[in-house]
């Protein structure tokens, strides 16, 4: 591992100008469970680390049926999912937070470092495209931007942030009335793997919870990034709750799916697993909305 | 500018002064610097469980934090856990159960055990068995791990309701 | 020898002697040691699978801040071309030597090829990207069958096939072929009712000990090395260190710290070696640390397999022949456990016509290494699954087949042996009787198996000393490093003879200066082969004792009896002394004991398993999950049966990993690509049910308590025992190891 300097920012104006001031040398530290293997497998040179983790803003974690969730960039998973009233509304994101590696990473692994690593098996970024995040992002010089989740990842490792910016916390809208949502992930083992596909679905039934009103899909591992099946899911609008919808939806999702061939799964199998994995999240998703 | 950070934090209740580089984990500065070696190092990158220590009372990988990050922590390791003259119930647990052979990864799931106990003080099987799947356990098949925690799990819970 | 009796200390659970050092983290393993002066070491590894290296300049790293030395192959002393004995097989010296450190050639990715030692292991890290080397790389050749091609790249261009005892004149990577013959084997086969005939591939698998290889060397002017690490056996160590530097052994002393296991994969020397030379280069104290990575690509795993078996038998369930055709991968040297495959194949069963042909060939994968009945999971996985189809064709109940087919106490193995009398039939009873076999299994996509795994044991040589305190405990040094709880097992032995509790035993694992010689902790033989050491030094104390007893009471040492931990005169004056009461007057006769045993015991006795599965296939994604597990095995005496329970239960989750994904994945460019515990699947605690494991005990006539050693069997039938689940649930017989999920919807037709 290469000698680096370690920074911890006390506000997002200082960590915003320390990241700027070293361009791609410098990298935000939230858990580390991805920035720390990184660099110390050489696969990532810095020059500085700035640990974001300290901040208020992005350790917000506020929610409320009216405005829905903030959730800040550095909250770690077993904040989001030791939080009753987060875990009723948002199922879909406390499926992934209990799963992102074994509970020693879950007391570190942050939400904003999951989607910044921009891997396209991050189990976050279904669950949090099914739910329409939106990122909020600190630039140099107090600006700020909003950019919906699906558009954050650019290719594997690579996000829209530019020279300075810093994620700093998601705004998630609230849970419309008779909406659940779901994720799922194929592994070998049963905990502690990387997704081989991983499925989101987030739906909103009809007051007779027959229906679809809406519906949204989001895919892990199955494409250089992480997907929006968006006509997947809007195959849904509109019409009953049924295998036949269902498994049309699901057909559909598999169609975008570009996956490779490597040593966690083969192209077809991933294919074949959207499939399935598509059907198993949406199902998830109703079940819950029908529980509810 | 220094090569060095200066780190001041609690370990194990007490006041800790070090020197460290940035890039030293703190499973370096626990085992290299302050020579408190029963963490151990499995993987050096979070996939095994062997340098769990807690945190802020929180489980965390100690190859996966910066020696750096301490300051102004307070952390437990596995040198904290007994008292003078009584173990801890769950080492107590893990020597009356056999949940030993080699014993490499046996301080790391002693401590994980701890952080579940601490939190959950009567947890199911499929509980312990999910919150301890990131301490891998080559030696054992984990049979003898799992009802050591159960048993610890009763006695603790027992103590608490006595 | 060896009767059923009443036992004191034999067969209870005390607490182990070093578990609470273990419990607390003071115990200190290999990687925990420190002293003054330390330096760090670390290793530059091949990035080619096959490769010539054309030049290796140092000159950058040497110049480098903080570094103190860089050693390559050329630091070495020339060595001859000899075979050296390795406790659990043995290597040719040259061979050793290119493995620690390569030489004309690198022969798989993470083959060592220099090594750097600096003021910290980060600045060493940073000078081996300063090493320049130039490699002329080759096409490698990674599987068994592609390696056996006429025209495949060649690993030692001057290698030629040992072919049944004659060398043969073409270059190959085929290091040698042997065959076992018994019987007719037309004759049995025309004999049969079905002949069933199968293929079966398995990959290259790891021990995956969570603990790296570690070693921390000290060489002294006056030519005397001191290495502290973590081994199966510090006297191997001292032998390989020895042959590979050219240092006479007795100036070579191995301290062996606690170990964090090794299933057969701590035998073989990697870094050893190059934290002596470090030393002796720089005058300090070096320690080198094997990164998790390290230890997938640079040390021995245990092989991938090319086995076919073809088993005939009679419509009543006899069988009337067996065949197997062995193809193992070497790794980079010769030297495939194919050996013990081939004795182990077909050795639970009578079988009259046999015949089994063994291949061991070089493949650019790291040379393989001891892992856990060496060779035998990847032949039972075979035969057994061959037996399952034959007993489904006849209509028979598995286990009812084993055992009309059990091999008899004299009955001829096809590779030569008699059978010795091994509680086959009995493991079998107790899985039929047992509740698992007994209850029903219902439920869609699920399906219950069975299989055998058998294992020989090995004897081979132990020395332990135990010294008598005056408070009436004693102390006991044995040479056999403890991985699982065997300084207990050692312990309880000696306590048994002298009637004493096992606390009031004491027992320390000792340098190579400071106990006799003894072999690895590995061939399941520590209980049974040091145990047996441990009970002729109690021996010894036992006679010694009663010669100061006569001497206090003034009678013959005949007279003096020992039974129930209490020595008495039989002189008619009833004088009576238990072992502590005469501990406390060995001043006053004559000073000190200390008893001596050394073992090297030629009856280890066998010891075999039948293991029962339930699983449950997901018929959408290929995942099988483990419901339900019984394992039934002949312990002959279990000395601290929840130790034994744990070997059992140990090594049957790693059958299950290795049945279900462990593996090594190779990219074209024959580099592993799933060189980490994320990626290389070791079983979690939550893939698991619990393991019930169920000791049967049939005396070893070999050892005085009976025991039979039992760590490496259990690992043999869960790939077997699970494939055949797998078939009851869906149908399907799985012939490639790992069943992963990907195989298995593969064989399912769905991709
Ligand atoms: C053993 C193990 C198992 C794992 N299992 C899983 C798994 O099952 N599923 C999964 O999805 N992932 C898994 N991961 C990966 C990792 O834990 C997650 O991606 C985690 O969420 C990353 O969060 P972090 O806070 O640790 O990020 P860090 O490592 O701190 O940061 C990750 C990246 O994001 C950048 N970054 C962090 N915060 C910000 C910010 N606010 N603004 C801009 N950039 C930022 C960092 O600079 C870095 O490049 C695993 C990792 C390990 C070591
Ligand atoms: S050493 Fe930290 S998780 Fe393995
Ligand atoms: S006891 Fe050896 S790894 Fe757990």
């Amino acid at each position: 591992m290469r000698a680096f300097e370690y920074v911890p920012a006390k506000t997002v104006a200082e960590a915003t100008s320390l990241l700027a001031e070293k361009g791609d040398q410098a990298k935000p530290l939230a858990g580390g469970t991805d920035l720390i293997v990184m660099v110390r497998e050489n696969r990532r040179q810095l020059e500085r680390m700035v640990d974001i983790k300290d901040l208020s803003e992005t350790n917000v974690l506020s929610y409320s049926p009216d405005t829905g969730l903030s959730l800040g960039a550095a909250v770690p998973c077993h904040k989001i999912y030791a939080d009753d009233a987060i875990s009723a509304a948002y199922p879909g994101l406390i499926d992934a937070a209990k799963i992102i590696g074994g509970t020693a990473i879950q007391g570190r692994a942050s939400v904003g470092g999951n989607l910044c690593n921009a891997s396209p098996a991050a189990d976050m970024i279904p669950p949090l495209i099914v739910l329409g995040a939106i990122c909020v992002i600190a630039g140099p010089n107090g600006s700020t931007r909003e950019v919906p989740v699906e558009q954050f990842c650019t290719a594997p490792g690579r996000t829209v942030l530019e020279k300075g910016e810093l994620l700093v916390s998601f705004e998630i809208p609230p849970p419309p009335k008779h909406s659940s949502s779901f994720y799922l992930r194929f592994i070998p083992r049963n905990e502690m793997d990387i997704a081989v596909v991983g499925a989101g679905a987030s739906v909103v039934l009809d007051d007779t919870k027959t229906s679809f009103v809406s519906a949204r899909i989001g895919l892990a591992a199955v494409a250089p990034t992480p997907l929006l099946a968006d006509e997947a899911g809007a195959s849904l609008a509109g019409k009953e709750v049924s295998d036949e919808a269902i498994n049309a939806a699901a057909e559909a999702a598999q169609a975008i799916a570009r996956p490779i061939s490597d040593m966690r799964g083969e192209a077809k199998q991933r294919t074949h697993l959207v499939g399935v994995l598509t059907r198993r999240a949406l199902n998830g998703a109703i079940q819950r909305v029908k529980e509810a | 500018m220094p090569s060095k950070v200066h780190v001041q934090t609690t370990i194990n209740g007490e006041a800790v002064e070090y020197l460290c580089e940035p890039r030293q984990s703190l499973l370096e500065v626990l085992r290299d610097v302050l020579h408190l070696t029963g963490a151990k190092e499995g993987c050096n990158n979070g996939n095994c469980g062997a340098c769990s220590v807690i945190l802020d009372g929180c489980l965390v990988n100690s190859c996966l934090v910066l020696g750096a990050e301490l300051e102004g922590k307070s952390l437990e390791t596995i040198e904290g856990l007994a008292e003078p003259d009584q173990l801890h119930p769950i080492q107590d647990a893990f020597l009356e159960n056999a949940a030993l052979q080699c014993g490499i990864c046996t301080p790391g799931f002693i401590m994980a055990a701890k952080a579940l106990l601490d939190q959950n003080p009567n947890p199911t099987e499929y509980e312990i068995r999910y919150w301890l799947a990131g301490n891998l356990c080559r030696c054992t098949g984990y049979d003898k791990i799992v009802r050591a925690v159960q048993d610890a799990a009763q006695t603790t819970s027992s103590e608490v309701s006595a | 020898m060896a009767e059923k009796k009443d036992y004191k200390v034999v067969g209870t659970r005390p607490i182990r002697h070093d578990g609470l050092d273990k419990v607390t983290g003071r115990a200190l393993y290999g990687a925990d040691f420190q002293t003054v002066g330390l330096l760090h070491g670390r290793v530059l590894r091949s990035p080619h699978a096959h490769a010539r290296i054309k030049s290796i300049d140092t000159s950058r790293a040497e110049a480098h801040p903080g570094v103190r030395a860089v050693v390559t192959a050329k630091d070495f002393p020339a060595v001859e071309d000899k075979i050296a004995d390795l406790g659990e097989g043995a290597a040719n010296v040259k061979d050793l030597q290119d493995n620690v450190l390569a030489g004309e050639k690198v022969l798989y990715k993470g083959h060592q090829v220099a090594a750097v030692a600096a003021i910290d292991p980060h600045t060493a890290e940073e000078a081996l990207e300063l090493i320049d080397v130039e490699y002329d790389v080759l096409d490698p050749v990674i599987k068994v069958r592609d390696a056996m091609q006429e025209g495949a790249p060649l690993l030692h261009e001057d290698m030629r096939t040992d072919e049944m005892g004659e060398k043969s004149d073409k270059p190959s990577n085929i290091a040698s072929h042997f065959q076992h013959k018994q019987g007719n084997l037309d004759k049995g086969f025309d004999e049969a009712d079905v002949v069933v005939e199968q293929e079966y591939t398995t990959e290259t698998v790891h021990q995956g000990y969570i603990e790296p290889h570690n070693a921390t060397a000290l060489y002294n002017p006056d030519g005397q090395l001191t290495i502290w690490c973590s081994t199966q056996g510090a006297f191997t160590v001292r032998e390989q260190v020895s042959e590979i530097l050219d240092i006479p052994v007795s100036k070579v002393k191995v301290v062996p710290m606690e170990i964090g296991g090794g299933f057969g994969g701590k035998i073989q020397v990697y870094i050893k070696p190059i934290a002596a030379m470090l030393s002796m280069k720089t005058g300090k104290p070096v320690k080198v640390l094997m990164s998790r990575a390290d230890v997938f690509e640079g040390t021995g795993p245990t092989p991938g397999s090319y086995v076919r078996v073809k088993m005939g038998a009679t419509k009543d369930g006899r069988i009337t022949a067996a065949e197997a055709y062995l193809a193992f991968e070497a790794g980079a040297y010769p030297g495939s456990p194919v050996g013990a495959a081939a004795f182990c194949v077909f050795s639970p069963y009578k079988v009259e016509n046999a015949q089994v042909d063994g291949y061991d060939v070089v493949v650019n994968k790291p040379k393989t290494a001891a892992y856990r009945a060496p060779g035998a999971t990847n032949a039972a996985f075979a035969a057994e699954t061959v037996i399952d189809e034959i007993c489904e064709k006849i209509g028979m109940d598995p286990l009812e087949f084993r055992i009309l087919n059990s091999a008899k106490e004299g009955d001829i193995r096809v590779d030569g042996p008699p059978t010795p009398r091994v509680g086959f039939v009995e493991t079998v009873e107790a899985a039929r009787d047992h509740p698992h076999y007994l209850a029903p299994l219902e439920g869609e996509n699920r399906g219950r198996g069975v299989a055998s795994g058998y294992w020989p044991n090995f004897g081979m040589k132990s020395s332990v000393a135990i010294n008598v305190t005056s408070d009436g405990t004693i102390s006991l040094v044995e040479g056999s490093t403890d991985i699982g709880g065997t300084r207990a097992a050692v312990a309880m032995q000696a306590a048994e003879v002298l009637g004493i509790p096992a606390e009031s035993v004491t027992p320390t694992v000792a340098d190579t200066d400071s106990v006799g010689y003894t072999d690895v902790t590995g061939g399941s033989r520590t209980a049974f082969a040091t145990g047996y050491a441990a009970y002729e030094a109690a021996q010894d104390v036992k006679q010694q004792m009663i010669e100061r007893a006569a001497k206090l009471w003034e009678v013959d040492a005949g007279d003096v009896q020992f039974a129930d931990g209490v020595f008495s005169s039989v002189n008619g004056k009833e004088q009576e002394l238990d072992f502590k009461g005469l501990a406390a007057r060995l001043d006053e006769t004559g000073g000190p004991i200390v008893g001596r045993g050394t073992a090297d015991p030629n009856q280890p006795g066998p010891s075999i398993g039948l293991h029962v599965v339930d699983v449950e296939v997901d018929p959408d994604t290929g995942k099988v999950q483990i419901l339900r597990y019984t394992a039934t095995q002949d312990a002959g005496k279990a000395i601290h049966p929840s130790y034994v329970e744990g070997q059992i239960q140990g090594g049957a989750v790693q059958g299950i990993g290795w049945a279900l994904n462990e593996e090594y994945i190779y990219n074209e460019k024959g580099e592993m690509t799933n060189a980490s515990f994320l990626d290389y699947r070791i079983p979690t605690s939550l893939d698991l049910p619990m393991i019930d494991a169920i000791i049967v005990e049939v005396p070893n006539p070999g050892h005085p308590y009976g025991v039979r050693g039992v760590g490496e069997t259990p690992i043999i039938a869960p790939p077997a025992a699970i494939a055949n689940a797998v078939y009851r649930a869906i149908g399907i017989r799985m012939k490639e190891l790992p069943m992963s999920p990907g195989r298995v919807l593969k064989a399912m037709g769905k991709i």
